[in-house]
């Protein structure tokens, strides 16, 4: 489903993701973790299509060149993003802007617009999902939301949204052990044999409530180890410092399983 | 230059949508102002001897008078004696029917998508049409009246309610007020005139559609409503011009008189020709707007002002009476090379008064946005309040935005607030729409619209809609 080959990202001079190979097939869950500064947070930006980097090496989604496409376009081809910082839009209403989002894409994927009340329906199983209150989709978007609610509100779009591909940015940062199994449990039921997502974490903990196909380890831009869910618990005990303080000039280039 | 940037750069490029203009056969008089000026648009109107005498006054007043000077603005010298001071289309139908519109003008105002067949308007409003000098049709007088409600030109009022006119005419703004009030003093040639009686709600919208059409003209309008104890108006006023390469002159005056108990709600969307994206044409847009509330009087002033190349207007209120409420809501936009210097003044003069503001600035390509403010506790005013929020948005790194609030307190139980910001639409929310699925224009169409959603919510529902759309349209060449 998502092919990403030989991709690399800098800023200026500075190279930030050196060579990263990674394959997502329907329906997994990929968990990407890493210490701090390890190009994380680029790799999500680098699938969305923030300005701002150099890019190259190929990025596909069912076949489809992503790197040509600016942002929209790749949300209209399926990619959702969940902003490790998800920011705010003081003074639109949260359910005016779901709706907007979720016309853009289906008119640019040439589907009819949602009316308010059909989309109400719909945005009412989400908010089940992540249990918010109705309330919610009246206030401006992220404004003086807490750091639980605002990631709460970025599983709620997801869940409206309906992605292909979902890179979950730092989902789990800040979020204390009710919001997090919350928030846990939204993705869980998103899960579904036409949706990959790549879960970006810092921390094993979120790994306990979202169990994941892969576990890759991410260390100065390069993919250094892959395995099973196994591997995110060995890193638990151990911490990152088995892959930083090797060679990692010698270490194998390891994609995703096969 | 960033992808942001140059989707600024195409945003602020729209085109402006009324700038056509209509072939009406015009009585135009000889540009120039002197006495006989004066006296030619009085003797036009067929009016009073002591309204002559007003208007004279007003203009002995103006020839001492200097424009004001403290401003914000960059103008270039406005020539006086090269405006036409009258301009009318001919064959001024006969104002009790409809059909008798000439249909010209009423095909400019369908293109304006302001409809003048009763009939055909669906939403509760009434309409007083003014072209260049004068009133061409108001509709729904009829059934005002039986609510006791006055509505009508000034012109007619002159004529049919002189005593009302004479009362109140220059009561809150004195002829030698400023400068452009003073201009407009001896120089107005129409505008509009409510009356709402003691105890009456008014039942519908009142509203009045300015339209500048002929060329070298100036549009100098007068507005008076007077709100009786207890009675309640709520008053809409739009305006558009053609698109011309001369700058337009239009200096207005608006007074409201809100006696004990009433409440007058005063919206403007103001879309005068804003001039090209060279600065080249545009109104000149010199406003004076007041109202005087008396006790437990309520007046509110909502702007949005999108239009004109040049717009100088504050309205005010004069908070006389106890317990009297003063409110400005404002958004300004600034795009192209326009320049703006509005803002409000409060002038606290009864006991337990209170005041609030809030003025939103968009600043974009070579606009210049300026929010001035006066806020005056007068002795008198015991424990009078005000609170003040001006936040200002600016789009692009060659505009500007400036914020001076001025402060006087004599009375030491006052308590005043002001808070103020400065913001740029962030890269990152962009980013962060355009993620989930949204094109740049739509983006920052939205995003505007929510830094000006405190405003938008004061204004009667068909024109907030109007109004987001205009700024929408005024940010991009269309919106989807």
């Amino acid at each position: 489903m998502l092919h990403v080959e030989n991709l690399t990202a800098s800023i200026g001079d500075t190279s930030i993701l050196k060579g990263l190979n990674l394959d997502v097939g329907a329906g997994e869950i990929h968990a990407i973790m890493g210490p701090n500064g390890s190009g994380k947070s680029t790799l999500a930006h680098a699938l969305a299509g923030r300005d701002g980097y150099e890019i190259g090496g190929t990025v596909t989604l069912d076949g489809v060149d992503l790197l040509e496409m600016v942002p929209e376009d790749r949300a209209a081809a399926g990619v959702f993003m969940g902003f490790q910082y998800p920011v705010e839009i003081p003074g639109v209403n949260n359910m005016y802007f779901l709706r907007t989002a979720l016309n853009s894409v289906r008119r640019a994927r040439g589907d009819e617009q949602i009316g308010a009340s059909d989309f109400l329906k719909g945005a009412q199983d989400a908010m089940d999902l992540v249990e918010m209150n109705h309330d919610f989709l009246y206030r401006s978007v992220n404004a003086g939301f807490s750091g639980g609610e605002k990631k709460r509100n970025e599983i709620l779009q997801m869940a409206v949204m309906q992605p292909k591909l979902a890179v979950l940015d730092e989902t789990d940062s800040g979020l204390d052990i009710d919001a997090l199994r919350v928030v846990a449990a939204g993705v869980n039921s998103l899960r579904g044999p036409d949706r990959s997502m790549i879960v970006i974490t810092h921390y094993q903990r979120l790994l306990d409530y979202i169990k994941p196909d892969f576990v890759h380890v991410l260390v100065d831009g390069k993919i250094v180890k892959s395995g099973d869910h196994t591997l995110a618990l060995h890193l638990e005990d151990h911490g990152y410092a088995d892959f930083v303080n090797h060679d990692l000039d010698d270490a194998p280039l390891t994609g995703a399983p096969a | 230059m960033s992808e942001t940037m140059r989707g600024i750069e195409k945003l602020t490029e729209a085109d402006y949508e009324f700038g056509f203009s209509t072939d009406l056969d015009t009585d135009i008089a000889p540009p120039g102002l002197t006495e006989e000026t004066v006296r030619l648009i009085s003797a036009k109107k067929d009016e009073p001897e002591w309204l002559l005498a007003w208007r004279l006054k007003a203009f002995l007043a103006w020839q001492e008078m200097d424009e004001p000077d403290w401003t914000k603005l960059q103008i270039a010298p406005i020539d006086y004696q090269s405006i036409s001071y009258w301009a009318a289309p001919k064959q001024r139908p006969v104002l009790d029917s409809m059909d008798d519109v000439d249909p010209d003008i009423r095909e400019m105002f369908d293109k304006l998508g302001i409809p003048l067949h009763e009939q055909k308007i669906l939403s509760n409003v009434a309409v007083d049409a003014i072209v260049d000098s004068v009133s061409v049709v108001t509709t729904f007088k009829e059934t005002l009246l039986e609510a006791g409600v006055i509505f009508c030109s000034f012109s007619e009022a002159v004529q049919d309610y002189p005593e009302l006119i004479k009362e109140h005419l220059g009561s809150v703004v004195p002829v030698r007020d400023n400068f452009f009030a003073a201009l407009n003093s001896a120089v107005f040639s129409d505008g509009s005139f409510c009356y709402i009686p003691e105890g009456v709600r008014c039942p519908m919208e009142l509203s009045t559609y300015f339209r500048i059409n002929s060329m070298n003209t100036g549009q100098f309008e007068r507005t008076l409503i007077v709100a009786e104890d207890d009675s309640h108006v709520s008053y809409l006023e739009g305006c558009t011009a053609p698109q011309r390469d001369e700058n337009q002159l239009h200096a207005a005056v608006v007074e409201l008189v809100a006696k004990d108990r009433s409440e007058i709600k005063y919206s403007t969307v103001q879309n005068w020709y804003p001039g090209d994206e060279n600065g080249v044409g545009g109104i000149y847009n010199f406003v004076t707007k007041r109202g005087r509330a008396h006790t437990d009087a309520k007046i509110s002033w909502t702007q949005v002002e999108t239009g004109s190349a040049i717009t100088w207007k504050y309205p005010s209120v004069i908070l006389q009476g106890d317990r009297s409420v003063g409110e400005f809501y404002s958004v300004a936009l600034t795009s192209k090379h326009q320049q703006a210097d509005t803002g409000t003044k409060m002038i606290h003069i009864g006991a337990d008064t209170t005041s609030s503001i809030i003025s939103k600035g968009i600043s974009a390509a070579q606009g210049q946005n300026t929010y001035r403010g006066l806020v005056k506790i007068l002795r008198s005013a015991e424990n009078a309040r005000n609170y003040t929020q001006c936040d200002s948005l600016l789009l692009g790194k060659e505009c500007g935005a400036h914020t001076v609030p001025y402060i006087e307190v004599k009375n030491p139980t006052a308590q005043v607030e002001h808070e103020a910001s400065t913001s740029t639409v962030g890269e990152d929310q962009l980013y962060y729409c355009r993620q989930r699925g949204m094109n740049e224009e739509d983006a920052m169409a939205m995003i505007v619209n929510g830094f000006c959603r405190e405003v938008f919510d004061e204004l009667p529902m068909e024109f907030a809609v109007e109004a987001q759309r205009l700024l929408s349209v005024s940010l991009e060449g269309s919106v989807g």
